[in-house]
């Protein structure tokens, strides 16, 4: 065996260039990002922390195993991978580069014997015009072909698509490209969260890391509504936004309709409709009760949990309030409240008043008959707000690497040489993938030249 | 005539075409191995109308949508490309007995969703209300597809080893494993139907990146399912990558192979029913 005496740098280049290091980090990258799709990730949930015993849950911690995709040792694969990446490009690149650009114009004796792909024929003529005829057959079935002369034999030399070899380092780029458009993101970027309720509007927004980051502009909620199919499920969350600019609303941002999937970008700052809720705060619901025996209505004004005594006696108290109950009660729409009556003496009575249905209200044989009129609550929208100036670094590495995946895979680098002699012509050909495809154009390469005229 | 009625012709039809392709392994008869193909086309052909129909049915009921958005509709989806990769492989590379390792992957599913899943038509939650809907669940299923069948590629290529390994003694046993192709073929056609999903599962991937980033402000959040894409895109890389290093032809490629299609299946259902996130069919979050 040769013991060749490798220096420190060396060996450590080499471990940087290898390829056994790239499969090794491929797996590992796949093994332990099974962790964080077993383990709860960012801020625990109770019932989690309670059901793992004490020791388990601080080696997790400490191992950084609830947010591992940051974790130090996560982060470290990362770099040790680019590192390999890199290292493994500028140590290939160069002889890349060299045989795209000096490719082998003469074959020698021994690279003859290795080709499976061959045909040879034989001619009568002179070798210049054996040269001459050849050269203009390769232009016109492949390429342009370069002609050297060695040994007394003409090698005539024609290739298709070299630079294809360069498919796969576009890819190996592409994913550099897209760690550093991440980069530019988590450095310059924020994600956060607003919510506004109906009719007000907010300049600042929080970010996860929980700041507060002034906007430069605000933005107002103008509405919020959601529609529901007749089956009760969720159609649309919409709110209706504008942007304002020292108190003016920006022309062309004047109530902006804001879905899922269809978001708003002012100034790089992105707000995706994300949940909505009821603004209950000191807001209040209108109920009537109505003795059924006849006689005014009584009006009552009552905020969530409160109670009031009514003229009879009876106490009414007002559970919780929906503006749709198409999703609890298919089949019913509109606003409904959930009730507790105690009349006088009796045991409390709970039931749902509906908005859109006096007919089900009245059917209660009570003394009293209630209704619903609605609320004077706001609706508030809940919006995701991101600023992400890198994610156009990213975008454009995902197309390089779409794109060098392609010329890796799909396209072939194809060479074709003809050694002239006197009487005898033999022609080789390579492909640098796809082989099958390139043996039956090679074949049909052989058949034309037998029957070439020379 | 429904879309229903047109996805049991075509369970039938490739439960036909199993059982063909399985006479043809057992006696040898060509013209069993080409009925079992014609039968699967016929199936493809079948499902390809009840899939455009089913999308008809969806807008008559006025809730219009591609056929893409539930489990029931996903498997139907899935068995759909495993047929057309399978076509693709047995017009280009001419091995028709692949059919009886890959075909089965596709009645399964089909038998799947017809008799355990609830096939109703349901409308959009505004969360799949997108284009990017269609390029994503294309682009993925594709990908997954063309892993069954280096999946099944690579169980013919052990069978086919363990066989020969069995019978080293050079007498070619004829029977059976003559049918096989021979294991230097089976290796390659297993590189190539992974080269065809490796970038579909790189597109599915980018398009889900570019839909959620559209949708949600963030293009990865490291959401079970997004990461266990990921892992099955690690572990097709270093497949590629290990056919460069000597030693990782054969066997070895052959059973990462394996690995990849059991991280695949693992990705595309036991993430919707282990883990909880972003993707669980049917309850995703706004
Ligand atoms: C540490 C990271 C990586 C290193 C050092 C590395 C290195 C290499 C090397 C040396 C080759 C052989 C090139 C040749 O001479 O033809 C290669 C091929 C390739 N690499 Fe990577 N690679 C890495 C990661 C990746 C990743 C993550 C991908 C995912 C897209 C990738 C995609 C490819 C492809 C598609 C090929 C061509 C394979 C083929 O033609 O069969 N590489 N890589």
């Amino acid at each position: 065996m040769a013991t060749t005496q490798r220096s420190f740098p060396q060996s450590v280049w080499d471990f940087f260039c290898s390829l056994k290091l790239t499969i090794f980090l491929l797996i590992s990258l796949a093994l332990t990002s099974i962790i964080g799709t077993v383990l709860p990730q960012g801020s625990l949930p109770p019932e989690y922390v309670a059901q793992i015993s004490p020791a388990k849950l601080q080696i997790y911690s400490k191992l950084g195993f609830f947010d591992m995709y940051h974790s130090w040792w996560f982060i470290t694969l990362l770099y040790v991978f680019s590192l390999n990446l890199i290292c493994c490009s500028i140590k290939r690149l160069p002889h890349v580069f060299k045989f795209i650009s000096e490719p082998m114009l003469v074959l020698g004796e021994s690279q003859r014997s290795s080709f499976a792909l061959k045909q040879e024929i034989t001619f009568t003529g002179a070798v210049a015009a054996g040269r001459d005829a050849l050269q203009e057959f390769l232009a016109k079935e492949l390429a342009a072909a370069v002609v050297t002369e060695h040994n007394g034999e003409y090698h005539l030399f024609a290739q298709k698509n070299p630079w294809c070899r360069l498919g796969v380092y576009v890819v190996h780029l592409s994913i550099l490209v897209i760690f550093v458009g991440a980069i530019v993101g988590s450095l310059f970027g924020y994600k956060g969260f607003v919510s506004i309720v109906e009719g007000s509007g907010i300049s600042t927004v929080e970010t996860r890391t929980g700041q507060h980051l002034p906007l430069g502009f605000e933005v107002r909620c103008e509405k919020f509504n959601v529609d529901f199919y007749p089956t009760g499920a969720p159609k649309e969350f919409r709110s209706t936004l504008t942007i304002l600019e020292n108190g003016q609303p920006v022309p062309g941002y004047k109530d902006v309709k804001v879905i899922v999937n269809d978001p708003l970008s002012y100034k790089g700052i992105t707000f995706y409709q994300s949940s909505y809720g009821q603004a209950s705060e000191g807001s209040q619901h209108f109920l009537t009760a109505t003795p059924r025996s006849g006689g005014a209505p009584q009006r009552l004004a009552i905020r969530e949990g409160e109670a009031v005594v009514l003229k009879d006696g009876s106490t009414l108290k007002l559970l919780e309030a929906a503006q749709e109950v198409q999703q609890f009660i298919p089949g019913m729409s509109g606003a409904a409240a959930r009730v507790e009556l105690t009349v006088k003496g009796k045991a409390p009575q709970v039931f749902i008043v509906f908005k859109n249905y006096p007919d089900v209200n009245a059917q209660r044989g009570d003394d009293l008959v209630l209704g619903y009129e609605g609320t004077n609550a706001r609706m508030y929208t809940g919006l995701q707000v991101a600023k992400d100036p890198g994610v156009w670094v990213v975008w454009l590495g995902c197309s390089l690497m779409v794109l060098g995946l392609y010329i890796a895979f799909f396209l072939s680098h194809k060479r074709v040489w003809i050694v002239v002699t006197k009487g005898h012509a033999r022609m080789y050909g390579n492909s640098s993938k796809n082989q099958a495809a390139f043996s039956m154009q090679f074949e049909e390469l052989a058949n034309k030249l037998k029957n070439l005229k020379i | 005539m429904t879309s229903s009625m047109l996805f049991n012709v075509t369970t039938l039809a490739y439960m036909a075409s199993m059982v063909l392709f399985f006479a043809f392994l057992a006696s040898r008869n060509k013209a069993l191995g080409l009925g079992g193909s014609l039968l699967a086309y016929a199936g493809l052909a079948v499902q390809t109308v009840a899939i455009g129909l089913r999308w008809k049915e969806s807008y008559d009921m006025g809730v219009g949508h591609a056929p893409l958005s539930n489990l029931y509709e996903s498997v139907v989806f899935f068995s759909w490309t495993i047929i057309l990769i399978y076509m693709y492989i047995d017009l280009k590379f001419k091995y028709r007995i692949v059919g009886a390792f890959v075909v089965p992957f596709a009645l399964l599913g089909m038998a799947w969703a017809q008799l355990g899943l609830n096939s109703g038509i349901e409308p959009l939650v505004p969360a799949l209300q997108s284009n990017w809907l269609l390029y994503h669940v294309i682009t993925c299923f594709l990908g997954y597809a063309a892993f069954a069948v280096a999946c099944g590629v690579s169980i013919m290529y052990l069978i086919k080893a363990q066989h020969e390994e069995n019978n080293a003694s050079g007498a070619s046993a004829g029977g059976l494993m003559s049918m096989f192709p021979p294991t230097r073929v089976l290796d390659d056609l297993n590189y190539r139907a992974i080269m065809i999903g490796f970038p579909l599962l790189t597109l599915g991937i980018i398009t889900g990146a570019a839909w959620a980033n559209y949708a949600w402000g963030t293009y990865w959040s490291w959401d079970p399912k997004e990461t266990w894409s990921l892992i099955v895109w690690f572990v097709y890389a270093a497949f590629l990558h290990a056919r460069f290093t000597r030693g990782w032809v054969g066997k070895r490629a052959a059973w990462l192979s394996i690995i990849g299609f059991a991280a695949t299946i693992f990705c595309y259902l036991g993430v919707n029913l282990f883990l909880s996130g972003l993707h669980s069919y049917g309850n995703s979050k706004m």
